[in-house]
């Protein structure tokens, strides 16, 4: 009973927060908000068993990639003007039209998938240790993880590229 | 009793408003802000499926998710200053040069 009071809690700051990051106006919040969202999401990977998740998703979710958005957002010095509105004064009610039937949708989609759902408080084996995920990714999925330092070094190279590029363009551009 | 379909449903509700924000902010940085919320929905969906099949993968596949996100963010960010710098604007509209 105690942990269907604390999802609906969670849950409720989750969307309130997640409202905020579309609905806000100035890009800052937005960033603070998702990191709201993340802490939720964290105690939610808890609730779960996914206690290496939940770390990963607070080390490097909340602590990196949002702090490299709050970096860029406060390197770019964003005028007011610069926080785009909208051209078309429909497009909000659009937006939010299609975001909502795409909502029903999945929600349909789920409980139509979920006839047989097993309860998720029925499982009392420990499976998601530390240990047993890397067990799993070094022999599993290794290929995966090998193809995924790769990527990370595509990403480092374009990252360094896109800033060289800037220093050595700005004398042509300008 | 709390059932898979709860999570499912938060995580649902997650990928839409990800949409809406997509759909209705014109920000470069809003729209990836909007992408990370999205990738947050998959990632609860996984490790939701994960525990109610007691299976690894759903696990797994959320830590590739999150080390692709990573390496998004680095290229999107560093697209994002390059578009401010020399466009003088971060409006995905105004962006229009791929058309020729």
């Amino acid at each position: 009973m105690g942990e269907l009071l604390l999802f609906y809690l969670i849950a409720a700051l989750m969307v309130a927060a997640a409202l905020s990051v579309v609905g806000s106006r100035l890009p800052i919040y937005s960033v603070l908000s998702l990191l709201v969202v993340m802490g939720c999401q964290a105690v939610f990977f808890v609730m779960l068993h996914a206690y290496f998740v939940a770390a990963i998703q607070l080390l490097l979710y909340a602590g990196a990639v949002l702090v490299l958005f709050l970096f860029v957002i406060m390197l770019l010095q964003l005028s007011p003007e610069a926080v785009a509105y909208p051209r078309l004064l429909s497009r909000p009610a659009i937006g939010i039209t299609a975001a909502f039937g795409l909502f029903l949708i999945l929600r349909t989609v789920f409980f139509r998938s979920l006839a047989q759902e097993p309860p998720l408080a029925d499982l009392s084996r420990p499976h998601s240790t530390v240990e047993a995920i890397a067990h799993a990714l070094m022999t599993k999925y290794l290929l995966p993880f090998e193809l995924t330092s790769l990527l990370i070094l595509a990403a480092l190279i374009g990252a360094v590229t896109l800033a060289k590029q800037q220093a050595s363009d700005s004398r042509l551009k300008r | 009793m709390l059932t898979l379909t709860h999570y499912l449903i938060v995580s649902a509700a997650l990928f839409a408003m990800g949409i809406a924000g997509i759909l209705i902010r014109r920000n470069i940085l809003m729209i990836l802000l909007a992408i990370e919320l999205m990738f947050n929905a998959a990632n609860l969906a996984f490790i939701a499926y994960a525990r109610a099949w007691a299976d690894l993968g759903g696990q797994i596949a959320v830590f590739f998710v999150i080390t692709v996100a990573a390496a998004e963010v680095t290229v999107g960010l560093a697209i994002a200053i390059l578009l401010s710098r020399q466009l003088n604007t971060l409006n995905a509209d105004e962006v229009s040069r791929l058309k020729g």
